[in-house]
């Protein structure tokens, strides 16, 4: 096999060749090389993560109209290690009444449920840790775990505040799953497939173009699931000062806001893979390495897409949040999966399936706004009598 | 010994050992997050009989939906960081004997089963599992009666639900 044409898989192999060659047990080589690849995986990605805290500092700087961090090194790049130097040398505090074990376990399991997230994603065409043909619901499954590391940092921290957003994050949590789950079952739809590589082998065209309102649904649910703003009520300064970590100080809350930052790039990841093709792109059929290249620049975009959203919208309430959820975004998902089914079986075979597609889509986010607006006019006039104290903008 | 025993057994001790946590550990919450751990074993047991499609969905709703709501009606119903009740009362061990006599029970009826003793067969490479399991649910020679009725079933516990929280117009 050509080395460059999968590197990974000819490193491996060597060094199974070099395990055995010590006299070492064929299937004891493999779990070992299996690992150690593991181990290359996770360091990478949490290098990755430490710059990830430098780009959320310039990406805010830069939508705040600011320069952001620019003393250490060039451009700040060695900001983020001084961050961490003193993330470290702090002192490590627990309050009183604090329940040890799981407030030291929380941490952990929210940087866990967000590495986990990793092995399913496929960096390049034949670069991923396992092809697992549920990959949509194992995705799901580990977003549990984010949800019980909240609440477990929530419980054990002894705070009414940290409590407060901890059971906000459960609610959050709880509900936005469903658009969520709906909204990756649109790629699954058309592709045939459950496996996050299938799936991105698939897109010949990209889903964003097939299903733009199924990317909409997903942006929205996934900011949810991150517990960014609009929708970081989990932490809400205003409110609750920090929320689920107010307690946790050092290198522990360092774990917290570094696994934030490592969920939205793993989301830009997964919006990449799902929607906008994963690792496809010119001359990856000559070079399959270059696909790690186009995911991550696509993962990146996807990132700065939810910086994006972060630094310009305000807070929402957690009341109008679950509305928005379970009267809105619910209903309007389970109807987008069949109409999309639908399109997808009517139109598969015909020569403007893409942009039939596109069009339906257009056509039925049309038709939803025309529905909301009719409504929401109904609701206006019924308190007509009432004179804004500010006219509506819209 | 294969690596799927060692697997199993080491499996198999935590679960016993969190299952025993559980029923012992005075603090609620703490009995909540080890039966997570009883839960987290089991999907690991469906992983190594192949069954990935049943190990991930035992994730999704069991410690995703139903763990989580335990250590909600816990947190919201009682002071849990300062009560430590009595974990047993007096008729512990009335419960001790009949879970030991349903085990024998159990084992004993198990035992006239011959695949008790049979090896999970290997699935042929590149085999669709979850392929094949979708087709059962929609095909009528399977499962597609008991499929549907677990949804009636299912849609009449959520009409239930919308029906008792509703609040009709004009009543507060």
């Amino acid at each position: 096999m050509d080395f460059w044409s999968n590197p990974v898989k000819a490193a491996g192999d060597w060094l199974t060749g070099v395990f055995t060659g010590w006299g070492m047990n064929a299937d004891v080589a493999h779990v070992l090389v299996a690992f150690i690849g593991i181990l290359l995986l996770i360091t990478v990605v949490m290098v990755l993560d430490i710059f990830l805290v430098w780009t959320e500092r310039k990406i805010v700087a830069r939508f705040q109209d600011r320069i952001g961090p620019n003393r250490l090194g060039p451009f700040g790049l060695i900001q983020p290690f001084a961050d961490i130097i003193k993330l470290i040398i702090k002192e490590n505090i627990y309050p009183i009444g604090v329940d040890k074990v799981v407030f030291n376990l929380a941490p952990v399991i929210m940087m866990m449920s967000v590495l986990l997230l990793w092995a399913v994603l496929p960096l390049a065409p034949f670069l991923f840790g396992v092809d697992l043909n549920v990959g949509v619901l194992y995705l799901i499954g580990v977003g549990a775990l984010g949800t019980l590391s909240i609440i477990m940092a929530g419980w054990s921290s002894n705070n009414k505040y940290a409590l407060l957003g901890a059971f906000r994050q459960v609610a959050v949590m709880i509900s936005y799953e469903i658009p969520m789950v709906v909204a990756l079952l649109i790629p699954t739809v058309l592709s045939g497939k459950m496996g996050v590589n299938e799936i991105v082998k698939a897109q010949d065209v990209w889903y964003i173009v097939l299903a733009p309102l199924a990317f909409l649904l997903f942006l929205i649910s996934a900011t949810a699931e991150l517990g960014r703003a609009p929708f970081d009520l989990t932490e809400a300064e205003s409110e609750l000062i920090a929320g689920h970590h107010i307690e946790y100080s050092g290198m522990k809350f360092g774990l917290f806001y570094a696994a934030e930052l490592l969920h939205t790039f793993t989301f830009g990841g997964l919006i990449a893979a799902f929607f906008f093709g994963g690792w496809r792109g010119p001359w990856v059929e000559q070079v399959p390495m270059l696909g790690l290249l186009w995911f991550l620049i696509k993962a990146m975009i996807g990132y700065w897409m939810f910086g994006w959203i972060k630094y310009t919208l305000l807070r929402i309430r957690i009341d109008r949040m679950l509305d928005l959820n379970w009267k809105f975004l619910v209903p309007v998902s389970f109807v987008l999966l069949m109409f999309v089914a639908l399109m997808n079986a009517l139109l598969r075979d015909t020569n403007f399936y893409a942009l039939g597609m596109f069009l339906s889509n257009i056509l039925f986010g049309w038709v939803t706004l025309e529905i909301l607006r009719r409504r929401s006019r109904r609701e206006r006039e019924k308190v007509e009598g009432l004179t804004p104290v500010v006219e509506a903008g819209h | 010994m294969t690596a799927m025993q060692i697997v199993f057994l080491m499996t198999a001790a935590v679960m016993l050992v969190s299952a025993f946590m559980v029923v012992t550990t005075k603090n609620l919450v703490h009995a909540a997050l080890w039966l997570i751990v009883v839960l987290f074993g089991a999907a690991v047991l469906f992983a190594t009989l192949n069954a990935g499609f049943i190990a991930v969905v035992q994730v999704v709703v069991y410690i995703g939906a139903i763990a989580i709501l335990f250590i909600f009606a816990v947190m919201l119903t009682r002071r849990t960081m300062s009560e430590t009740g009595a974990g047993l009362n007096r008729g512990w061990w009335l419960s001790a004997v009949i879970a030991v006599i349903m085990f024998g029970g159990l084992t004993w009826l198990l035992q006239g089963w011959d695949g008790f003793s049979k090896t999970a067969p290997a699935l042929p490479s590149g085999f669709d599992s979850i392929g094949a399991l979708s087709q059962a649910l929609v095909s009528p020679e399977a499962f597609v009666l008991p499929f549907e009725v677990a949804s009636v079933l299912l849609l009449a516990a959520l009409v239930g639900a919308v029906y008792i929280a509703f609040q009709k117009k004009g009543e507060e």
